[in-house]
């Protein structure tokens, strides 16, 4: 056993040690600067999803740069607040509750999963915080209240937007599809469910339906069962981490099917995991890297020199929620949320980097898609198709 | 074999102090028993009305996770700390309460007042759905508890730990085949049987829009009953039984504990608070998905019991607070907040395997420095107990 | 039938994975008598490790990132990667576990979770491997050994069997095959099946069991470390550190050496297999929904009817 003496002191060490960590932290508090406009923003910046949330909130970084070196709002430097929700709907309700009661944020952005968002959205529409998610796509996000937008499109659109193309498009013309889910993202499944809802409606068959957890490195019996139902075209609503393995498998396996997917599939990366096996795949985005116009490929060549890589559609995203919320704060004249929100529902033609984008009256983003085809590894510009079509 | 001169004398009887210890556990002597509870009633009342509702403000907001964090981590203590179990699938209960709770209030209030927004006031007529839901969370995340230990626990110790975390990532993806919520009044009163299967519970998009029953009140109140609960149990024949179990089980065996019964038991009342607790943090965010069930919820909780001392109500929740508290200041350190968790648990294994505490209570601690500074000479007090 | 062999060999080559790491797995508990947890963080380490060599490697020796090097390269990122996760599993033997040798085995539990939690969460640093996955370099071209044509005309199908996957088994079962030698043949393993067997008697008769121990755990961090190597052969895409994909590996792992029998060698390689196939056949012929459940169904079913695994036997624990 331990004798006294030294469990006294291992206690007394102990309780020592807890007692300095929290004198450190409290010191440690930051606070917001005093002439500073605070803007919150919750994300996933640890966990499995930490790709997104970092991606997203270097895009909001940069946004706000340009902000700032422009001379702010009305003279007023905008400074970014960021918490790591890590991923889970309790951490996000703490933060964001923390971005509007403690901190007091004058507008939230964020998340990129409809989940969390969902669970932060109800805190900032009680609090008269407006918040936009950046890429959230289930449309049950908005409905929480007048003050929850957002600047992507929703489920419902790109899905019939990929249906359509796998219907229309002449290298296509599918009428029968299979389709692959990552059963663990309810945009994954919101987007599968679209999908099949204006596919079948327009004349298709979803011949087989598989799932897959994110994550997942083998994918040979979903490949197999689907090789089995032949279909023309296989649709993959997933993120560009797995959609990269499965083509490669997919090929492999001697199945020359296109593949079809949506924005999760925005990365450099998609590129060099799949390489050429990815050849002649298609799918819906909210830009195009080739598209001349001046302000996308200043942002491109933008962030790649501060991080190495070309930017993502969220880190896109990120950037045009940022912007958006700039205007409105411009136009609206007070940091009122109420007023701030008047003017986001009245956003009309924003010229973003991701398109024209429009709020409509459902807080929803009303943009064009762009369909994108990879050849030899990087994503070639195929159509534009405007929402309404 | 000295170590276990407590669970000797007990030993004895064990056997036929199930049911006494579960009137001890919830009278204790009589009316005077509930006075703790009374107490903590009404400390409860008082903070809610003094504070601000925890939508409009973040300290209160702490204030109401770190109660619910307590439930969890005294109910965990009962089975790692107490019984000397390796549970990791706490999480996995608490999902099952959640939506179970969640369910209940969710479709309840649409049937029985149209909509899902909180009804009546303090005490009003939501109130008490909100609490017969969180109960029978609780309820079915014992029962869940039951078949998942009863089988478990007759094997060696290591498995349960890979049980508890297999059950966690079954319950996870057995939810995300979940159906999508039915948010229409009219379409849930005529729902057909075969819309119900699958159960429409969201999803892998989760359960959302629960209406916010949670408050201060509730939280401390239910707290209040399981600190009670759980002292009275640990001071309890069933108790000692449970703690002669974790010490040396063939002794225990052989002194007439029967193990299995023991270990079983606490599981399930660990899995019953844990249901309960789920139920409240549902009712607090708002929602509880799939992902609520997997094993890296869990382990804030395990690691909690490790650091306060296996055993020890008090210690265990001073380090819920501690470890709740802590990564809200430490916020721009998050990145390293798991590895800081992780060296945490690695050093208080080598150093000090029984948690800060051990099996003491805090005011334990006075009384033994009181005790030795009369009785000089004798050098460890024999209720000491050791890893 | 051309579906039934291509998931048959999809199952024979991923059972192979698995059985090298429940090898790991099962040596540690047949000498330690507990779980490592932080064993699939091993793996971790050997894919991750892989990676981070090949990536410095191949351009210093003057090969793109995108050639595939001659085949001694690829040995020698292996034999790299299994060395680095040797020391790296004799210290974590030496730093966390031997001071608790003569302590609860709950203790050591506890501690192997902390040591777990700690690689994941440093690998997901971003001065070491970082919080994104990458994308490995091939160091095998993925050549289709042999195809088989099944069928004719509109539902022709073809079975393929590429290179990777005979590598994959090749190297799995040449290593199953030194262990098999080393345990039962050597006198080191007679050493290392003694100290399982009662590791105070072992002492007592002279061998040097520390030193045995240490042994033990490095064979098991080198199986594990090539078990990551050939996972991101197979898998490009590599998943960063702390993504639950490689707990859920480690989990099934642990559960084909349960299956098998733990402490059982053999029952390891066994039990990996029988796992591959029950997951690959059950997505395929049953749902891909349910595909880690039934992993752990099987589990609580073994658990119940024969918990000493299947080739297992019951020891009697003596007070």
């Amino acid at each position: 056993m331990i004798p006294p003496k030294r469990e006294f002191l291992q206690r007394t060490g102990i309780v020592a040690m807890l007692i300095a960590c929290l004198s450190l932290t409290i010191s440690g508090c930051q606070n917001g600067g005093g002439d500073e406009i605070l803007i919150g923003h919750y994300g996933s910046l640890t966990g499995s999803q930490a790709t997104f949330g970092i991606s997203t909130d270097n895009g909001i970084k940069m946004a706000i740069e340009e902000l700032n070196a422009a001379g702010g709002i009305n003279g007023r430097k905008v400074k970014l607040v960021t918490y790591d929700d890590k991923g889970e709907a309790r951490e996000a309700s703490t933060a964001v509750t923390r971005l509007v009661t403690k901190d007091g944020v004058v507008a939230v952005i964020g998340e990129v999963a409809s989940g969390l968002s969902l669970a932060a959205a109800p805190i900032c529409q009680e609090g008269g915080v407006p918040m936009i998610s950046p890429s959230s796509t289930n449309p049950k996000v908005t409905k929480v209240g007048d003050m929850i937008f957002r600047v992507c499109f929703i489920d419902p659109f790109q899905g019939k937007v990929c249906a359509k193309f796998a219907r229309e498009h002449e290298s296509l013309k599918a009428s029968k599809a299979a389709i692959v889910t990552d059963q663990g993202s309810p945009y994954s499944v919101g987007l599968e469910e679209e999908f099949e809802k204006s596919f079948v409606a327009l004349g298709g068959t979803v011949v087989s339906k598989q799932t897959y957890q994110a994550g997942d490195q083998d994918y040979s019996a979903q490949l197999t069962s689907i090789r089995a139902a032949e279909p023309d075209v296989i649709f993959v609503p997933g993120y560009y981490t797995e959609v990269a393995s499965m083509i490669l498998q997919a090929r492999k396996l001697g199945m020359t099917q296109p593949f079809v997917g949506a924005d999760g599939w925005d990365s450099a990366k998609l590129g060099e995991i799949a390489g050429d096996a990815i050849n002649g795949c298609f799918y819906s985005n909210h830009y195009s890297q080739e598209d001349p116009s001046p302000k996308i490929q200043d942002f491109i060549a933008k962030y790649k020199a501060k991080h190495n890589e070309i930017p993502d559609a969220l880190a896109a995203l990120g950037h045009d929620s940022a912007m958006i919320l700039f205007d409105a704060m411009k136009k609206a004249g007070s940091l009122e949320g109420a007023a701030i929100a008047v003017e986001l529902a009245k956003t009309k033609d924003f010229d973003g980097i991701t398109g024209k984008i429009s709020i409509d009256a459902e807080r929803n983003a009303v943009k064009p898609a762009v369909m994108l085809e990879m050849k030899n590894g990087a994503p070639k510009y195929v159509a534009t198709i405007q929402p309404g079509e | 074999m000295t170590r276990g001169t407590s669970s000797v004398g007990t030993g004895v009887v064990a056997a036929s102090a199930k049911s006494e210890a579960a009137e001890v556990a919830v009278k204790g002597n009589g009316w005077t028993g509930l006075i703790p509870i009374a107490i903590g009633i009404l400390i409860a009342l008082v903070l809610h009305f003094a504070l601000p509702a925890p939508q409009r403000s973040y300290n209160t907001q702490i204030l109401q996770i770190i109660g619910i964090v307590i439930v969890l981590a005294v109910s965990l203590n009962i089975v790692n700390g107490m019984t000397g179990q390796f549970s990791i699938g706490h999480a996995g209960f608490m999902a099952v309460g959640g939506y179970t709770a969640a369910s209940i209030t969710y479709y309840g209030s649409m049937l029985l007042w149209g909509s899902t927004t909180k009804h009546g006031g303090f005490l009003g007529s939501g109130d008490w759905l909100f609490l017969g839901s969180c109960l029978a969370g609780g309820l079915v995340a014992a029962i869940a508890g039951y078949v998942v230990g009863l089988p478990s626990l007759r094997l060696r110790g290591d498995y349960l730990a890979i049980v508890t975390l297999g059950f966690g990532e079954i319950i996870r993806v057995v939810l995300q085949q979940t159906g999508p919520l039915i948010e229409d009044v009219e379409a849930l009163r005529s729902v057909g049987l075969k819309q119900l299967v699958p159960p429409p519970l969201g999803g892998s998009l989760g359960f959302s829009g629960i209406p916010k029953y949670t408050n201060l009140f509730w939280v401390y109140s239910i707290l209040t009953i399981t600190l009670v609960v759980a002292y009275r149990l640990k001071s309890s024949s069933a108790g000692r039984s449970m703690i002669s179990v974790r010490e040396d089980e063939i002794a225990a065996q052989a002194m007439g504990v029967n193990i299995a019964r023991q270990k079983v038991t606490a599981f399930v009342v660990a899995a019953f608070f844990a249901g309960v607790a789920g139920g409240l943090f549902a009712h607090s965010t708002g929602t509880v998905s799939p992902k609520d069930a997997g094993f890296q919820q869990s382990f804030d909780y395990v690691i909690m019991t490790v650091l306060g001392g296996r055993g020890s109500i008090s210690g265990v929740t001073l380090a819920a607070i501690f470890l709740t508290v802590l990564p809200e200041l430490l916020r721009d350190f998050e990145q390293y907040r798991l590895i800081v968790y992780a060296l945490l648990l690695i050093i208080m294994m080598l150093v000090r395997p029984q948690g800060l505490l051990g099996i003491h209570e805090v005011w334990e601690m006075f009384n033994r420095r009181r005790r030795k500074a009369e009785t000089s000479g004798s050098d460890v007090s024999p209720a000491e107990v050791g890893p | 039938m051309s579906d039934f062999a291509q998931t048959l060999i999809t199952a024979i080559a991923i059972g192979s994975l698995y059985a090298l790491i429940a090898l790991g797995y099962t040596m540690v508990y047949g000498i330690l008598k507990f779980i490592n947890f932080a064993h699939s963080d091993i793996v971790v380490l050997g894919a991750w490790g892989s990676y981070s060599l090949s990536v410095r490697i191949l351009p210093a020796l003057g090969y793109g990132l995108k050639e595939v090097p001659p085949v001694w390269v690829a040995l020698m990122i292996l034999l790299l990667a299994m060395i680095f996760c040797g020391a790296i599993g004799f210290t974590i033997e030496r730093l966390a576990y031997r001071p608790l040798r003569r302590a609860p085995r709950l203790n050591v539990l506890i501690t192997a979770i902390g040591v777990s939690l700690l690689l994941q969460n440093v690998g997901q640093l971003s001065f070491v491997f970082g919080a994104s996955p990458q994308d490995m370099p091939p160091l095998l071209s993925d050549r289709a050994l042999a195809t088989f044509s099944f069928g004719e005309g509109e539902s022709a199908r073809q079975l393929v069997i590429g290179m990777v996957d005979v590598v994959i088994f090749a190297t799995a079962t040449s290593l199953m095959l030194i262990m098999q030698y080393l345990v039962f043949h050597t006198k080191l393993g007679v050493a290392m099946r003694a100290v399982s067997f009662n590791t105070d008697t072992a002492a007592l008769m002279g061998i040097p069991v520390d030193r045995v121990v240490s042994f033990t755990f490095v064979l098991g961090s080198m199986l594990a470390a090539a078990a990551g190597f050939l996972i991101v052969m197979k898998y490009p895409s590599i998943s960063q550190p702390a993504h639950t994909i490689w707990v859920l590996l480690g989990l099934k792992a642990f559960v084909a050496a349960v299956i098998g029998g733990i402490g059982n060698v053999r029952g390891a390689v066994l039990g990996g297999f029988v796992i591959a196939f029950v997951e690959q056949f059950g997505a395929f012929y049953v749902s891909s929904n349910y595909r880690d459940v039934y992993v752990f169904t099987l589990l609580i079913l073994i658990l119940l009817v024969k918990p000493s695994g299947l080739l297992g036997s019951t020891l009697r624990e003596k007070v």
